[in-house]
């Protein structure tokens, strides 16, 4: 096998990692970034020698990797990141999208935003200050958003001289924190991102530390497992006919696989109608699949004639949805409007969209605290809570614990036809 | 369970094919903004998995700023012509024509910023609701925070503080009268992942991508080719040397690199090993610090 074979094969097994970033501009967030693009050699010379004159013109005395992350000039002007951005770079093992989104009380909804997508979540703790408030609270919004794994980077080590005791005072804090909210898969690295300390490289200043890098975590956290096998969801999302004489009587049901593993054969179900067949086919351009599971985007075939379109779902015949009008959800605000109470506003659930009438506001959280806070439909910007909507039409859903595609949802403004309010449903 | 993973290329496959059928399924009207270079032939190639065994439900769009390689319009018309695919075509040279923009002058006169408002017209003249553009996050820090649905007013501008916010999986796609998105299917993918995807799915590129002997001047650093519209200083010079594209747009402002790949298998270590951007060489995002930036809020592709 050529040496060009080999790596090539290795880049075709590399997997996908998708994850979030928490922490205001004071921790050295856009300082790690800038050191795992760097170390891990995803920055380029044009972009490198650019922000060494950025640097330079701003009288910084090193390179700031912070700059690398900051996109847009009014954010360069200002020093402030205002919006998610996504950055990529890639090692033999993996590809890794990072949604870098900043970490003030007022952009929990870019947070929300950024971990919608995110199999990791990296929360980060200065180590001088240990555990505080915002620490709560992006560790509530990762278990809200039920990112599979947070990492939490106790950094700028380099200015508590490396001390073993500040990282294990953290470390146990931190276990009051996870107490109260519900992260499956909590680690913690001692790092120094501005130095590179167990960021990509292992650090030579603290030797008591025998767990992995971050980088290596990264690298290696099993992610496989959190999409959902069991279930089968196919929201439909188009009906391809060709009408064609090669292919006459064709109907594809296409979509992205939501959950279950389906093959040829399999009973299913289409809800809300109840009416049920088997699978045909599934179909790709090259080829006919034997299989399909998350998150590949597929057609289907049937061997019934039955009426579908977009907006149902295909279901397997165990493990049913849950199938309403009356729908109760975790929710986080997005827009600057606030919530109208009683308002109706319009709803996109999978691939359907209904309207829908705000029937209460439960509960809203003081993200603080986690305190509920009960008797007050005020909801505005930035703002988690819990809430019950009537819809037009029934969905087709299940809870976002079991499945983040078919149990979320976001609320759309009939005047703006802006996003507003994103929702997880319980 | 290790047996359901699925590599990075498919997982960028699956996501790219699901955000085509939703403009398909959204939008009355969409194109595909075709330039043919690799992104959007890339694109295409997944429009036509995303719909196989039918068509692809809308026609491409190509704006010829009349400064194009010609193997890229002889590519763009084989391709339609294999695929049974549809392109409409609209000329920067019938902006200039009706008055509606001046050309630019001088020895760096290009007629990228022109395509702008060819673009905006012929969106407006074929009513098009919605233009998937080839458009990657990793190509330009402007990009960066680009969404998958880009809303766009109608006037066509883009407004980066005003995003709506995108989760999961879900797009919104509702707008007003008048006003359009830009989709961009291929947002989370790289320079990298684009050439393992052509070479993983054997598609076919125009030669500009491979080796080949050109006569070519040196600007500033960066290798541009002769052409009859192209206006030479007194100090630069003519050289044949062997080069090929990076990126291909237009001739006036593609910078060429000098390499003597011959194949994608060349192309992918080439680029594994390369140091700078891909838009490096493009001499029309080097204007100013934000000049991309800039270019997209006036509705740029």
């Amino acid at each position: 096998m050529s040496e060009f074979q080999e790596k090539q094969d290795g880049y075709l097994n590399m997997e996908l990692l998708r994850f979030t970033t928490a922490g205001s501009v004071d921790d050295g967030k856009s300082t790690l970034i800038g050191r795992l693009l760097y170390d891990s050699k995803a920055i380029f010379e044009d972009q490198m020698e650019a922000i060494e004159l950025a640097s330079l013109n701003k009288g910084e005395e090193q390179v700031n990797l912070a700059l690398l992350t900051d996109g847009l000039r009014a954010e360069r002007e200002q020093g402030i990141t205002i919006d998610v951005a996504y950055r990529y770079f890639a090692t033999p093992k993996r590809k890794f999208i990072i949604a870098d989104t900043p970490g003030h009380v007022q952009y929990t909804r870019n947070m929300v935003t950024g971990a919608s997508t995110a199999n990791v979540a990296i929360i980060l703790i200065d180590a001088r200050n240990g555990v505080v408030e915002q620490t709560l609270r992006h560790s509530f919004i990762a278990s809200l958003l039920q990112i599979p794994h947070v990492i939490i980077c106790v950094n700028k080590m380099d200015l508590v001289d490396y001390k073993e005791e500040v990282f294990e005072e953290i470390r146990m804090d931190y276990q009051g924190v996870s107490d109260k909210l519900n992260v499956k898969d909590t680690r913690f690295v001692p790092i120094s991102a501005l130095k590179g300390d167990n960021v990509v490289d292992r650090s030579v200043n603290m030797k008591w530390y025998d767990g992995p890098t971050l980088l290596y975590l990264l690298e290696h956290i099993h992610i496989t497992n959190d999409r959902n096998y069991d279930d089968t969801r196919i929201p439909v999302q188009y009906v391809i006919r060709p009408q064609s004489a090669e292919f006459h009587d064709f109907r594809g049901y296409a979509g992205r696989m939501a959950g279950g593993v389906i093959k040829k054969g399999d009973e299913i179900y289409v809800l809300p109608s109840g009416l049920t067949s088997k699978i045909a086919s599934i179909e790709s351009m090259s080829e006919k699949l034997e299989r399909a599971h998350p998150p590949q985007s597929i057609a289907v075939t049937l061997e019934d004639d039955i009426d579908i379109s977009r907006g149902d779902m295909i279901v397997g015949t165990s493990n049913q949805p849950q199938v309403g009008q009356d729908i109760t959800f975790m929710f986080c605000w997005l827009n600057e409007k606030p919530l109208v109470p009683n308002g109706k506003y319009s709803v996109k659930h999978t691939t359907k969209d209904v309207r829908c009438v705000v029937k209460s506001i439960d509960y809203k959280i003081n993200i603080n605290t986690l305190d509920q806070i009960n008797d007050d439909e005020n909801v505005g910007l930035n703002e988690i809570g819990k809430m019950t909507i009537r819809t037009t039409q029934p969905l087709v859903y299940d809870s976002y614990k079991k499945n983040r595609i078919t149990g979320s949802l976001i609320l759309i403004d009939e005047g703006t036809n802006e996003t507003v309010c994103a929702g997880m449903i319980i | 369970m290790e047996k359901y993973n699925i590599n990075h290329l498919r997982e960028l496959e699956a996501e790219s094919i699901y955000v085509i059928r939703e403009v398909a399924a959204q939008f009355e009207k969409p194109t595909l903004l075709f330039s043919g270079g690799k992104d959007s032939i890339v694109m295409y190639y997944l429009a036509r998995k995303a719909f196989w065994p039918a068509k692809v439900p809308f026609p491409l769009m190509h704006i010829d700023t009349g400064h194009n390689f010609p193997e890229t319009l002889e590519f763009r018309d084989k391709l339609m012509e294999d695929t049974g695919g549809k392109c409409i075509v609209r000329y920067v040279q019938d902006s200039i024509d009706k008055g509606r923009v001046v050309e630019e002058k001088g020895v760096n006169a290009s007629r990228n910023v022109l395509q702008t408002v060819t673009l905006l017209d012929a969106i407006e003249e074929l009513k098009f609701d919605a233009a998937l553009g080839g458009g990657r996050r990793d190509e330009e820090k402007a990009r960066a925070k680009e969404r998958f649905f880009s809303h766009r007013d109608e006037f066509g501008q883009w407004d980066p503080k005003n995003q709506r916010p995108e989760l999961w999986n879900i797009f919104n796609g509702k707008k007003r009268m008048g006003e359009h998105f830009r989709v961009f299917p291929l947002s989370n993918w790289t320079e990298m992942d684009v050439w393992q995807y052509i070479y993983m799915e054997d598609i076919d590129i125009p030669d500009l991508y491979f080796t080949h002997k050109r006569n070519v001047f040196n600007r500033d650093g960066v290798w541009l080719a002769e052409a009859p519209f192209m206006q030479l200083k007194e100090t630069e010079k003519i050289e044949e040397k062997d080069v090929r594209c990076r990126t291909i747009g237009d001739i006036t402002c593609t910078g060429l690199t000098l390499s003597k790949a011959d194949s994608l298998e060349d192309i992918i270590k080439e680029v594994a090993a390369t140091r700078t951007t891909e838009r490096g060489g493009r001499a029309d995002d080097k204007r100013s610090e934000a000049a991309m930036e800039d270019r997209k809020k006036e509705g740029y592709f």
